[in-house]
């Protein structure tokens, strides 16, 4: 059997006339990018905050953050987004759940994904923080406490900065996951691009096409945050330190 | 000064120092050597408490350093403490390595701090550095930056965990100059180093341990003439030799 090519199909008008097929890619591609923007932001927040936690000397705190990690980052993300969308409403209490429930379907699934994917993804940037903090020299602390800069000040002026330094590369990393994951939540109906893509196999029966257009706008996502996380590192790097000159 | 009243800590099972009592007088120089292990190092972090201890006492200038109520940050900012490995915070430039801690602890405002700081640099010899970066400094120099930036604080004592066992031998002078000339002004210092001939120049008290206890705790001519314990005699031979 021939497969019949047709790139043509993205400019015809979708089935349910509001717009075109590339208007339902164009609208994919919107969710994705700000579903995992401001997933990216809630993950670099906890994250930093989780990270630095785990390596504090006081034991409740370490192990409050330790569980954290643990919880997040073990239990398959499906497993999660479900717990989000489905469960946690139902669990909140009443106001706050018809709160929740009062949002348009859109909307619900949209905070459900964001914060799904943001706690997941907080959890491996506090590994990250963690496993930076842990990497500088034992001695900057101790500088910095012995000039008599607190503990909070330490880590603020001391460690913090070369610890975010040293995790660039790894954020990186974390960053373009992020992207990836985010595909997982068309399970619950969210429009994201891979979504859109599947959806337009479904109406137009053109699965190659459809899947090549997502997979390049997938690439083009990642390649783009490449080399914007590149120029940070550039930016961020110390004179005379790993690479700087 | 600084009175250090049977101190023992340890870790676990293991002992790393017992009973350890000895003091530093206002403005006296006094040098902590010994063999490696043999807990100096530990002994020097006590006093400005960046290791906890178990019993006894550490009084600097009247106050307890192991006490619950102790302000530890409040004491710490004014006992200068040096490094073996420098630590010099590698993303800020020198001038902000000596004033961060002014302005962040002393409360002091910025161009007092960076007055008081570039002073304390011009002194060690390398004013001309200023905007670089640590990492762009030599070892030396940036030992000496190190002890800018604890002199930049105002100090009433000065701490020096081995200070030049991480340098080049052509580096060491360089900072033990800066740490003579310190000593002459009549700044109050307890320095852990390996440097005999700094010790039979500068100190006036030597005090040697091993294996966590203090041995000898006595005058620079005395332990140098004639060490009382065999152990201090042993590592005297060995360390003299070259």
């Amino acid at each position: 059997m021939e497969y019949q090519w047709n790139w043509g199909v993205f400019l015809l008008p979708s089935a349910v006339n509001d717009g075109t097929y590339l208007d339902w890619m164009i609208a994919g591609l919107q969710t994705t990018l700000s579903l995992s923007l401001s997933a990216w932001m809630i993950a670099l927040l906890l994250g930093a905050v989780v990270g630095v936690l785990r390596t504090v000397p006081h034991r409740g705190l370490a192990f409050g953050a330790t569980a954290y990690v643990e919880m997040f980052r073990n239990i398959p993300l499906l497993v999660q987004l479900f717990f989000w969308y489905f469960v946690l409403p139902e669990m909140l209490p009443t106001a706050a759940g018809d709160a929740f429930k009062a949002l348009n379907p859109i909307a619900q699934q949209f905070v459900a994904a964001m914060v799904c994917l943001g706690f997941f993804t907080s959890a491996r940037v506090a590994e990250q923080v963690r496993s930076g903090i842990n990497a500088l020299p034992r001695g900057q602390k101790n500088a910095g406490l012995a000039l008599g800069l607190t503990l909070p000040q330490t880590y603020r002026h001391v460690m913090l900065p070369m610890a975010f330094r040293l995790v660039v590369p790894p954020l990186t990393s974390e960053f373009l996951n992020v992207f990836k994951n985010s595909a997982v939540c068309s399970t619950i109906g969210l429009l994201e691009l891979a979504a859109q893509g599947r959806q337009l196999v479904d109406y137009t029966a053109q699965p190659y096409e459809s899947f090549v257009a997502v997979t390049v706008a997938y690439l083009m996502i990642n390649v783009v945050v490449m080399l914007l996380m590149r120029k940070v590192e550039v930016l961020v790097r110390v004179p005379g330190y790993l690479g700087g000159k | 000064m600084i009175t250090i009243d049977k101190v023992s800590k340890h870790y676990g099972n293991f002992q790393v120092l017992t009973d350890c009592s000895t003091h530093v007088n206002k403005g006296e120089v006094v040098v902590v050597c010994g063999p490696s292990g043999s807990g100096k190092s530990t002994l020097i972090k006590c006093v400005n408490g960046l290791e906890p201890f178990q019993d006894g006492q550490i009084h600097v200038n009247g106050t307890s350093v192991g006490s619950p109520k102790t302000n530890l940050s409040k004491l710490r900012s004014h006992v200068g403490m040096v490094f073996q490995h420098f630590e010099l915070f590698p993303h800020m430039t020198i001038r902000d390595n000596l004033t961060l801690a002014q302005v962040k602890v002393l409360k002091r405002d910025k161009d007092e701090a960076a007055e008081k700081g570039l002073y304390f640099l011009d002194r060690v010899g390398l004013k001309a550095h200023a905007h670089k970066f640590p990492g762009q400094l030599s070892g030396g120099q940036q030992q000496r930056v190190a002890i800018a930036r604890a002199l930049a604080m105002d100090p009433i004592c000065m701490l020096f965990d081995e200070p030049t066992s991480a340098l080049d031998p052509e580096m060491i002078n360089e900072v033990l100059d800066v740490m003579t000339e310190l000593a002459q002004e009549g700044m109050t210092m307890m320095c852990v180093t390996h440097e005999m001939g700094f010790a039979k120049r500068v100190a006036h008290r030597v005090i040697f341990m091993d294996h966590g206890r203090i041995v000898e705790d006595d005058s620079k001519e005395a332990f140098f003439a004639n060490p009382r314990s065999e152990r201090a005699q042993q590592f005297l031979a060995k360390i003299l030799q070259h």
